[in-house]
C-alpha cells in the first residue's frame, strides 16, 4: 500500500503537491482556458453521474428484491438493466404540476438547491493521481458545505410546497441532517489530525530521489497521499470514526433506518410529496447522487482512496465506493425505521459523546505512531 | 494573492453551469410535457382527503432547540478543524506538544461538560 505502487504516478503528484496550486494532468492543464475545463469536466461528471444514478436505482430494486426472495425488474432490458432508463424518459414526458397555493419561488427554486449543490462536490474528488477536475486545499470542507447546502433547498420545498405532510417531513428532515453533521464532521476531523504532517513526509516512490511533501489534511488528495505514505488506511487506525461516518452518512442521506422525513407510511413522500415529473426526478438524482458523495467521502477518510495493489487508481477507488454503496442498500432493507425520538437520543447521546472521545483518542495516537 | 483562490475557479464555473444544465432540463420537461392542469391536480395531496387549515401551524421549540445545539457545536468544530490541522506540526515542537495537547484536551472537555449538561436537562428528549 505504499507510494511505491504507483512508480509512474506518485512522484509527479508529489512533485506537485511541493510546489502547491499547480496540478498538473488535471482538466484544468489539458485544456488551457479554465471555462473549457469546467465545461468538459461537468460534461463527464453529469455523464457519470447520470449513469450511476441509473445504476444505483437498479441495483437498490435488485438488492431488495434479493433479499426478500422476488426478481425485482425483469421485463426491460437484459436483467431489468434499462428499466431506470425507461422511468426516467417517462419523468421527462410528464406534466410538469404546479399545485395552487404553493409559495412560487420557494417551491420552484427548490430542485435546483437540492441538485445543484452535490453535482458540484462530485467535482472535488481526486479519484486517481491525475484524474481529478480540480484539486482544491479545502476539498474535505467543500464537499461537507455543498452536502449541507441540500438541507436548505429540502426545508424550501417543504415550506414552500403548502402540504402538512411536506412541511412535516422536511422539519424532521432538518433537524436530522443538522443533528447528524455534528459527529460526521467530528469523525472526518480525527483523520484530518492524523493525515495532516505540516512538517512533511517522505513519499518513497521507487525513484532514484524521495520526495519530501508537506500534507494538509483538509485536501481530498493529500489525505490519499497520506495513507499511501503511512501503508495502512486509515479505517485500521480510526475503526470507532469509521462505525461514526458510516451511521452519520445514512442519517444524512435520509436512508433507513434513518428515513422517518419520507416515512412512507405516515408522510407520503415527506418534502417532495408535491413535486411530479423532472423536478421529482432532481430531488431523485440529488438523493442518491449523495450516497455516492458520501461514500467516496469515506471511501478518500477511511479506506486509502485510489490506494491499493495491482489494479489502477480509479478501479481501487470506484471498488471500495461501490461496496460502502452496497452496504447501505443492504442496511436500508434488512433494519426497520426508528422512531425520532430514538433517532435524536443516538445521535446526540451516542454518537457525539463517542466522537468526541475519539478525537481526544486521535490525538493521543498521533503522538504515538 | 489571486493564485491562491486559482484551484477553486474550476468550482465556481462548475456550480454555475450545473444550474444553467438543471435549468434547462427543467424547461425541457416543462416544453415537453403536455399542460393540462385542474382545480383537483392544485389541491394539496393528503390522502385524497381535502386540505383543512393552513400546514403552516407552530411547530415544537424542540426544534428550535436541536437548531441551537447545532450552532453551538458546529462553531465548536469550526475551532478544531485548524488545531487537527497543525496537530502534527505541534508535535513536532517538544516544547509545545503538552500544551498543543492539554489545551484542546480541556476545551473538549468542557464542550463534553456542556453537552452532559443539556443532555440532562432534556434538550435532546422527544417524548
Amino acid at each position: 500500500m505504499s507510494a511505491a505502487l504507483h512508480p509512474a504516478s506518485a512522484p509527479a503528484l508529489a512533485q506537485a503537491l511541493s510546489t502547491p496550486h499547480s496540478l498538473p494532468h488535471t482538466a484544468a492543464d489539458l485544456v488551457a482556458q479554465p471555462w473549457l475545463a469546467s465545461l468538459l469536466g461537468v460534461g463527464a461528471i453529469m455523464a457519470f453521474l447520470t449513469l450511476n444514478v441509473l445504476f444505483l436505482i437498479w441495483a437498490e430494486r435488485k438488492v431488495s428484491a434479493w433479499i426478500q426472495r422476488r426478481m425485482g425488474p425483469t421485463e426491460v432490458g437484459p436483467y431489468g438493466l434499462f428499466q431506470t432508463l425507461a422511468d426516467m424518459l417517462k419523468l421527462i414526458s410528464k406534466q410538469l404540476i404546479t399545485p395552487s397555493h404553493v409559495d412560487r419561488p420557494l417551491y420552484l427554486l427548490a430542485p435546483l438547491v437540492v441538485f445543484a449543490p452535490v453535482v458540484v462536490a462530485v467535482s472535488l474528488f481526486p479519484f486517481a493521481p491525475g484524474l481529478a477536475v480540480t484539486d482544491v486545499d479545502l476539498g474535505l470542507l467543500l464537499v461537507f458545505a455543498f452536502a449541507g447546502l441540500g438541507i436548505i433547498g429540502i426545508f424550501m420545498a417543504g415550506w414552500g410546497s403548502n402540504n402538512k405532510y411536506a412541511l412535516l417531513g422536511a422539519m424532521r428532515s432538518v433537524a436530522q441532517n443538522v443533528s447528524y453533521e455534528i459527529p460526521l464532521i467530528l469523525s472526518a476531523l480525527a483523520v484530518v489530525l492524523l493525515a495532516s504532517h505540516p512538517e512533511g513526509v517522505t513519499l518513497e516512490a521507487g525513484t532514484p530521489s524521495a520526495h519530501t511533501v508537506p500534507l494538509l489534511g483538509t485536501s481530498l488528495a493529500h489525505i490519499t497521499l497520506a495513507q499511501e505514505a503511512q501503508g495502512y488506511w486509515f479505517v485500521l487506525v480510526q475503526p470507532v470514526a469509521f462505525v461514526i461516518y458510516f451511521v452519520a452518512a445514512l442519517a444524512e442521506t435520509n436512508r433507513a433506518p434513518f428515513d422517518i422525513p419520507e416515512a412512507e407510511s405516515e408522510l407520503v413522500a415527506g418534502f417532495h410529496t408535491e413535486y411530479s415529473g423532472m423536478r421529482f426526478a432532481m430531488f431523485f438524482f440529488a438523493e442518491y447522487t449523495n450516497m455516492l458523495v458520501v461514500s467516496m467521502v469515506a471511501t478518500v477518510l477511511f479506506l486509502g482512496g485510489w490506494d491499493g495493489p495491482l489494479l489502477p487508481g480509479p478501479v481501487w477507488f470506484f471498488l471500495k465506493t461501490y461496496t460502502l454503496l452496497f452496504g447501505m442498500i443492504w442496511v436500508r432493507w434488512t433494519w426497520p425505521r426508528l422512531r425520532f425520538d430514538q433517532l435524536m437520543r443516538l445521535c446526540w447521546g451516542l454518537l457525539v459523546p463517542v466522537a468526541i472521545l475519539n478525537l481526544l483518542g486521535a490525538a493521543v495516537l498521533a503522538e504515538v505512531l | 494573492m489571486i493564485e491562491i483562490y486559482e484551484p477553486y475557479i474550476p468550482v465556481l464555473l462548475i456550480a454555475m453551469i450545473v444550474v444553467v444544465l438543471a435549468g434547462v432540463i427543467l424547461l425541457a420537461n416543462g416544453l415537453l410535457g403536455p399542460k393540462r392542469p385542474t382545480r383537483l391536480k392544485g389541491i394539496p395531496y393528503e390522502s385524497g382527503v381535502d386540505p383543512v387549515d393552513s400546514p403552516r401551524h407552530r411547530f415544537s421549540v424542540k426544534f428550535y432547540m436541536t437548531a441551537i445545539l447545532f450552532l453551538v457545536f458546529d462553531l465548536e468544530v469550526v475551532f478544531l478543524y485548524p488545531w487537527a490541522v497543525n496537530y502534527n506540526g505541534f508535535l513536532a515542537d517538544p516544547g509545545f506538544a503538552a500544551t498543543a495537547f492539554g489545551s484542546m484536551a480541556a476545551f473538549l472537555v468542557i464542550l463534553a461538560l456542556g453537552l452532559f449538561y443539556e443532555y440532562k436537562r432534556g434538550a435532546m428528549s422527544w417524548d
